[in-house]
């Protein structure tokens, strides 16, 4: 037996060094940020990743083979998000990758992926001009300059906005972009903005800013801040009199801004493309199984992870994978962008990104966001 | 407005100054500029936090307990990096390379025990109302940090003056060896002053956890950036001018924020920082460097 056993144990390894997708497994690189800053948003993710591949491998995984996720720890740096992809498409011949997590290190890791012919995925990364790196960048996290003139539409016809106040960071990729994003789409809406103010990277006290802001009282102030700043924002402007309500941008979405706002955060506006009461059953059996398996409520970042690996399963049942390595990572790429898929987020497909100079784009999300007030310290749909 | 942002920045000033009294209180003695003081601002935030929502310890036992855990904390800085250097004789830059990598620890640290996300003391603990008076509003919490940091500079400008510890102090300040052939048991008291300048800084940590939305384990660095301007300012070592200088560096924010704009916020302070220093390159309270014996 063991003399029988050994030559094939020695084959199968050098197949499987040799070839990613083949011998029943398909190798799939996740890289997202598990440590770090970022990781509040990373570690999601991974969670819903996890969900998604142990629900795919429990009925039998595609077509046979199961889903292998290779997980890397790129802690919201671009230099670590190299390197991993690196690891991940050069040594581990990873069939695609998804991550990373913010959208500054997709623009440096997509690059490398889109050089190489393997497509990398992103699930949260919303900033403009991500999928003009190239044909192989895809991602199914609606930008931001999608989400927002749809919040903006909702929260003008919910409180007739007629002149705003803005206030972001503009020492920081994400909130810069969504300000930008805020900026273009109050000018279209015919929104005068009269004061606009800015605070940096770890500032702790807002109340300047939010005092002269509140002496040209706007009807509403916009904030495409971080959950962090922005519940300190919120909490100092209701301690300083300030009663109108806040639209926010893709960082208020999520509960820590209630959390840590509490009352504050009342009336508050903000666009997403997932709704936990959103009562499709994929929908609800994403939450049951979640709340299941990691005692936690999701997030939006969770239910993207999610259908996420679900839209690239899809794709992987139209193709027949050979177990060469080039020509899985070829066969994938031309197959997903014709994914369509109803998930936890809702309807989902991908939409060419705009062509600049030419150059062929990669793929954004094509799907309609939810809006949201807060309403008795919970997000309501707002209607 | 323009009185509501005077006491918007008499209110951020005095958070600067807080955290900068411990800061200035070791270069002061020691010499030596502490860069982990932004750590040990976290970390007794994060202790009292623990002590509050896992130990449920009411709020006024939990804050002594945690400026001395932080005490412990510069205590243990002190033991194991500070006094090995100060044995050494080591230059002035190694403390300060070695406290980076203090603090580098502590944020580590305190991001895999308690996660990087932003924390907040549980609202219930104080009231979160604000006074009215006249036109302006000022929020109770930010009035007693205010009235804490003038106080604590007071006790320490008392204990550095007239008492027999604080004439101690300034003799090491003035010179460790001779300080230590008068008898002075220099080594104790190096250890005393890292204990309560970390103390201090635990409690401004926790203190500027009650007013804001604030515990991170990254809280410390801007703070420390903050401070080091405050204390450059007001001149190394100086009580006085630590509390000034936060003070000052609070009022040149928001008043760029007033009459200028917040986007050039931080140029514009610190533009105004470099001015002062041209005029008095010892900072506002700092002895010249030509000191008559």
């Amino acid at each position: 037996m063991r003399v029988l056993h050994r030559p094939l144990l020695l084959a199968l390894t050098a197949l499987t060094l040799s070839t990613a997708a083949f011998a029943g497994e398909i190798r799939i690189g996740l890289t997202e940020a598990l440590t770090g800053p970022a990781s509040q948003y990373g570690v999601p993710i991974r969670n819903g990743f996890l969900l998604a591949q142990e629900e795919i491998n429990a009925k039998g995984g595609i077509d046979g083979n199961r889903i292998v996720l290779l997980e890397e720890d790129e802690r919201g740096k671009k230099e670590e998000a190299i390197n991993v992809y690196k690891k991940l498409i050069f040594q581990d011949k990873a069939l695609m990758i998804f991550g990373p997590t913010l959208s500054n290190s997709m623009f440096a890791a997509g690059p490398i992926a889109n050089m190489a012919h393997v497509v990398a995925f992103g699930t949260s990364n919303t900033a403009s001009g991500i999928t003009d790196i190239g044909p192989y960048i895809f991602r199914s996290s609606p930008m931001e300059a999608d989400v927002v003139p749809v919040t903006l539409k909702a929260a003008i016809q919910h409180l007739g906005l007629h002149k705003v106040g803005i206030i972001y960071g503009n020492d920081d990729a994400f909130t810069k972009s969504g300000y930008d994003v805020f900026r273009q789409a109050l000018q279209a809406q015919h929104i005068d903005v009269v004061d606009t103010e800015t605070y940096s990277k770890g500032d702790v006290d807002f109340k300047a800013q939010l005092t002269k802001i509140k002496a040209q009282s706007p009807d509403a102030i916009v904030c495409p801040c971080l959950s962090e700043e922005g519940a300190n924002i919120l909490i100092q402007a209701r301690a300083l009199g300030i009663k109108v309500p806040f639209i926010g941008g893709n960082g208020f979405n999520t509960p820590k801004l209630l959390e840590n706002a509490r009352t504050a955060a009342e009336g508050t506006i903000v666009g997403s493309p997932w709704f936990d009461g959103n009562p499709s059953p994929a929908n609800q059996h994403f939450i049951a199984a979640y709340r299941k398996k990691y005692g936690a409520d999701p997030n939006q970042f969770s239910a993207q992870g999610y259908d996420a690996l679900f839209i690239v399963a899809e794709a992987i049942k139209k193709i027949h994978l050979t177990g060469q390595t080039e020509r899985d990572r070829q066969a994938l790429r031309d197959a997903l962008p014709s994914v369509q898929f109803a998930g936890a987020t809702g309807h989902f497909a991908f939409r060419p990104a705009p062509q600049h100079g030419g150059k062929a784009g990669g793929y954004d999300a094509d799907q309609t966001p939810f809006v949201y007030i807060v309403k008795n310290g919970k997000f309501a749909l707002l209607k | 407005m323009f009185a509501q942002q005077v006491v918007n920045a008499i209110s951020l000033g005095s958070v600067y100054a807080l955290f900068a009294l411990g800061f200035t209180l070791v270069f002061g003695i020691l010499g030596v500029i502490n860069l982990s003081h932004g750590g040990i601002f976290m970390l007794g935030a994060y202790a009292a936090l623990l002590l509050l929502t896992r130990f449920e310890i009411p709020f006024w036992t939990a804050l002594p307990l945690a400026m001395l855990a932080a005490g412990l904390l510069g205590l243990l800085i002190d033991v194991l990096i500070l006094r090995v250097l100060r044995k050494r004789e080591a230059p002035h830059l190694m403390p300060m390379i070695a406290t980076i990598g203090a603090a580098i620890l502590m944020t580590s640290l305190s991001q895999g025990l308690f996660g990087s996300e932003t924390r907040r003391f549980p609202l219930e603990l104080f009231d979160q109302e604000s006074f009215s008076w006249g036109p302006l509003t000022i929020p109770v919490l930010q009035a007693g940090i205010t009235a804490l940091s003038v106080l604590l500079m007071l006790l320490m400008i008392w204990v550095l003056r007239h008492t027999r510890l604080g004439q101690a102090l300034r003799a090491i300040s003035e010179s460790p060896k001779a300080a230590a052939l008068l008898g002075i048991p220099v080594e104790r008291l190096f250890h005393l002053t890292s204990f309560a300048a970390a103390a201090l800084g635990g409690a401004a940590g926790i203190l500027i956890g009650l007013s804001f939305d604030a515990i991170s384990p990254f809280m410390g660095q801007p703070m420390l950036h903050k401070g080091i301007a405050a204390i450059i300012l007001g001149g190394l070592g100086d009580v006085r001018g630590a509390v000034l200088g936060g003070l000052f560096l609070g009022a040149a924010e928001v008043f760029a924020v007033t009459f200028l704009s917040s986007e050039y916020r931080d140029a514009l302070s610190f533009g105004l920082l470099f001015l002062v220093l041209l005029w008095r390159p010892q900072g506002l309270f700092g002895a010249s460097a030509t000191r008559s014996a």
